[in-house]
């Protein structure tokens, strides 16, 4: 076990946990931000994304002992008041389904339109194809990207 | 905006009720006294006789209401109130929406799955919100001292013409203590303000900030997290194990092997368990437990045939699991074995030997089909909190009455000391239906005499599901010289389950026709998967129709179109189980807005398909095109006859999600297994469809009827394998036969 200070959502939280804990399941088990999904647990399906310094990162593999100062940003925090642009598109366009995967839609989302403030449809294709979304509402993802996009 | 609660706590719940002093409570008994599986047998057989709804009214005016159907991304959370507050007369956007409690008595079956939703809660819910109304109003009419036909309502006010008015919580209390009005009038479609008229997912805001709803979510305090190590292969079992290293890894409480149901325990027909001797590790974080699971040093035997009692459709019966290690390819080439042999009639029309007999040409054609995981984006899981007289379990479960009576039995605990609360759940897809994962959670929280949530690593739940059974079927059709169809037979067998609907179209429409069916056991367990059966009979079917319509020299669509005027004007038989007019309503729509036989559409490979299951009707244009050497599905255009759409943008969605979804499973769908062991265990080899693979339009238009609301959530999707088959082969000049579509030629289209 070992005690760290992250950095989550602009506040510093200490936990006390064995190093290769991935940073997942600090969130989930350890700090109750249930937000971040589990899905498979080998970065092969996006449910679990978040952004370290940004940039769309899988928790499921990112062991706590590497995070060091980086600042982690989950879905709770991406916004206060739910008023992020690609929050408000999804609400706009009703993208969710089961809702299960969309957290990490969201943020893979968010991270892209940071780098990307205008992409094509080409780029939101290539970016998305790592999410998983089980119930299919790819069509809406994309929609909903291109209406933040004008946000 | 809506908002929306979750009622994690009933005992909290009703106390608060209670405490808001003079609410209105309203409720309708489920009348019928049936045992929980009769029950499930009466909504299986659509035989139930009346539900109920649930409507809240505090004196200052919030006005909830309470979902009763699990929620699994099919958006009742928002549909179904929309039908309380449409007769209700309130504005939408001052409702309250929650989550409700289980009690069957008072919130009717809770059984999501069927696409039943809709269909089962369509009177009961209206008629809750036009028994409401009516109170409010007597209640306004006694205060008032002026006849109830005086008093009308709007948007959650009441008023009368002398000048005086009330809002819906003035009156809540007085209302309360009137008697529950029966036989009331409900509106006609054409004066739907909220029915018919998209409406916001109510936990859409919830749903985008990440709150949680989940199961995997649930959190109590002192809560421990279990999992379970499963035999390696199915037909094995655990013979012994040695915990002493993973007992000594850091946050492990404990290690022990337990039944999960004892020797001639009387199942039900949704108690299916994969294995029953439990290897269970418990511990208080979820990654400690994992490791901790890397650590068991088990034993596995093979666990030979093994008896079960079976007590669900059809009665009770014996029922011997082979304890076979299995092999899929083996699996088929027994499955071919099976086909040559004869099988059980189960419908016979004219006489289709004879016509086969004097056929100019005969078409066979053989359709196979795999296994097929439920891979919900959400793994198993189930929160329980057991203790020597009574039981809390929370999770995903698609029917909370199913699994009441098993927890019963499995605890010793009498039904009303089981609480049972319904998480939102991330995917379901049938999957969810059984609670095998539930009555886990519940033995694991008594031995541990602790607060427990039990999860499934993806790799448990992928190599430890209920699957979709394997099928085949061989369509034979009989053509005179005149290339006339004279006869028509369909021999469909399965593991361990036939996939034939006997009695659906083209059933009806054909002189002499012929429907046999066989099935062959297995230990590898299935169960309900997205549209049961028709998953794989409307791929199979309306690709054979799709090269009989080519062999006899005529469109596709009109081939369907005459066979269903034929099954119209004269039907063959008895018991045609389909609407040819509705049925031939979503083709032509389809044809009409798909552009069918236009020029402009010669760029592309189309394939149609249609199909009914589920009492709803659908059909798809497929518009495929080659995108870097590869077929590709660019655009669909859906035609659907479900009666009324509720939530019509959600309708939408629904739909969409159902097309990408069968385009999926028919390219890349697949479980396999090698002497019992999955061969797929996580996404890295399980494909999924993914967001590059998905169309980049899919049109969906419903048939503009007042025929009362059927489901959507399977109708759309069992006709998407059939178009995509057909489109293929406008695209690639090859048929296609067995699932999925990427397997018939190494890997590639």
């Amino acid at each position: 076990m070992a005690k760290y200070n992250l950095k989550i959502n602009g506040k510093t939280r200490a936990v006390d946990v064995d190093p290769s804990t991935p940073i997942l399941w600090v969130l989930r088990d350890h700090l109750q931000l249930v937000g971040t999904k589990y899905g498979c647990g080998i970065a092969q399906c996006g449910s679990c994304t978040i952004h370290l310094n940004g940039t769309a990162m899988r928790s499921c593999m990112l062991p706590v002992s590497s995070i060091g100062k980086s600042e982690i940003t989950t879905i709770e925090g991406l916004s206060e008041k739910v008023d992020h642009p690609v929050q408000k598109a999804w609400i706009e366009h009703d993208v969710a389904q089961c809702g299960y995967c969309q957290s990490g839609q969201i943020m893979t989302a968010a991270a892209l339109l940071r780098d990307n403030p205008n992409p094509s449809e080409e780029d939101i294709e290539a970016t998305m194809s790592g999410n998983i979304c089980r119930c299919g509402t790819y069509l809406r993802i994309k929609e909903a990207i291109i209406t933040a996009s004008k946000m | 905006m809506n908002n929306t609660t979750n009622t994690y706590n009933r005992r909290s719940f009703l106390k608060s009720s209670a405490l808001a002093g003079g609410g209105l409570m309203l409720s309708f008994n489920w009348i019928t006294k049936a045992s929980a599986s009769e029950k499930l047998e009466a909504v299986l057989a659509d035989q139930w006789s009346e539900l109920t709804g649930y409507i809240k009214i505090t004196p200052d005016n919030i006005i909830k209401i309470y979902n009763p159907n699990p929620e699994f991304g099919q958006n009742v959370m928002t549909s179904l109130p929309m039908m309380v507050a449409e007769e209700l007369d309130v504005d939408w956007k001052n409702i309250t929406v929650e989550m409700g409690y289980h009690d069957n008595v008072k919130l009717g079956p809770q059984f999501t799955g069927g696409s039943n939703s809709i269909r089962m809660y369509w009177k009961p819910l209206r008629e809750a919100g036009a028994a409401a109304r009516q109170m409010l109003r007597q209640a306004a009419a006694n205060a008032w001292g002026v006849p109830i036909e005086e008093i009308t309502t709007k948007s959650g006010m009441l008023h009368h013409s002398n000048g005086k008015s009330a809002k819906y919580g003035d009156m809540a209390s007085q209302a309360a203590a009137l008697p529950i009005p029966k036989d009331l009038k409900l509106k006609a479609p054409k004066d739907f303000t909220i029915i018919s008229k998209s409406k916001k997912n109510v936990e859409g805001k919830k749903l985008v900030s990440g709150q949680p709803l989940f199961g995997m979510d649930y959190y109590a305090e002192g809560m421990l997290i279990a999992m379970i190590q499963h035999p390696p292969a199915f037909g094995m079992k655990l013979s012994s194990f040695n915990a002493t290293q993973a007992l000594k890894m850091p946050g492990i409480k404990d290690i022990f092997s337990i039944k999960l149901y004892e020797d001639g325990f009387e199942q039900t027909g949704f108690d299916t368990r994969t294995f029953n001797d439990l290897l269970v590790v418990v511990g208080k974080s979820t990654w400690e437990v994992m490791n901790a699971r890397k650590k068991l040093s088990a034993k596995w035997e093979p666990a030979g045939d093994i008896k079960e009692t079976i007590n669900g459709r059809g009665g009770k019966k014996e029922v011997i699991v082979p304890g076979k290690l299995e092999t899929t390819s083996a699996q088929f080439e027994l499955m071919a074995e099976m086909a040559k042999k004869p099988a059980q009639e189960l419908r016979k029309d004219g006489d289709p030997e004879s016509a086969f007999k004097n056929a100019a040409t005969i078409i066979e054609r053989t359709y196979n089909a795999p296994f097929l995981a439920h891979n919900c984006m959400e793994p198993m899981n189930f929160f329980a909190n057991v203790s020597e007289d009574k039981a809390l379990v929370a999770g995903p479960v698609q029917a909370p009455g199913w699994i009441e009576p098993t927890l019963s039995k499995l605890l010793n605990l009498p039904p009303e000391k089981i609480e049972i609360q319904m998480t939102r759940m991330g995917g379901g897809f049938g999957r969810r239906a059984y609670g095998q994962f539930a009555f886990e959670a519940a033995l694991i929280s008594k031995k541990m005499k602790a607060p427990v949530k039990l999860i499934y690593s993806r790799e448990d739940d992928m190599t430890y599901g209920i699957y979709r059974p394997m099928y085949t079927a061989t369509y034979r059709a009989a053509l005179d010289a005149d290339k006339n169809l004279i006869g028509f037979h369909v021999k469909g067998g399965g593991i361990p389950e036939h996939p034939i609907h006997a009695n659906r179209f083209p059933a009806g429409a054909i002189d002499n026709y012929l429907a046999e069916g066989w099935q062959l056991p297995t230990n590898i367990t299935i169960g309900a998967w997205r549209a049961p059966r028709s998953n794989f009979n409307a791929a199979a079917e309306q690709s054979f129709l799709d090269e009989v319509a080519e062999a006899m020299g005529k469109d596709p669509i009109q081939l369907r179109l005459d066979l269903l005027k034929r099954a119209k004007e004269n039907p063959v038989g008895k018991n045609n189980d389909y609407n040819p007019e509705r049925y031939a309503g979503v083709l032509e729509l389809a044809r009409n807005k798909s552009g069918w036989g236009k020029t402009e559409n010669s760029g592309y490979s189309r394939g149609i398909a249609a199909y009914f299951c589920h009492n709803s009707y659908a059909a798809h244009v497929v518009d495929m095109v080659t995108r870097d050497g590869e077929p590709y599905v660019e655009r669909v255009t859906s035609a659907i006859d479900c009666g009324i759409v509720i939530n019509p943008d959600a309708a939408i969605n629904m739909v969409q999600g159902a097309v990408v979804d069968g385009i999926g499973n028919a390219f890349y769908g697949t479980l396999t297994h090698k002497e019992g062991v999955s061969e797929q265990t996580n996404f890295h080899n399980y494909r999924l469809i993914r967001h590059n693979e998905a169309p980049k339009k899919i049109d969906v238009h419903f048939v503009q009827n007042e025929i009362d609301p059927t489901g959507l959530g399977e109708p759309p999707f069992p006709p998407v394998f059939g178009a995509v088959a057909n489109a293929l082969y406008k695209n690639t000049g090859k048929r296609y036969y067995n699932q999925p579509f990427t397997n018939e030629n190494n890997g590639d289209i």
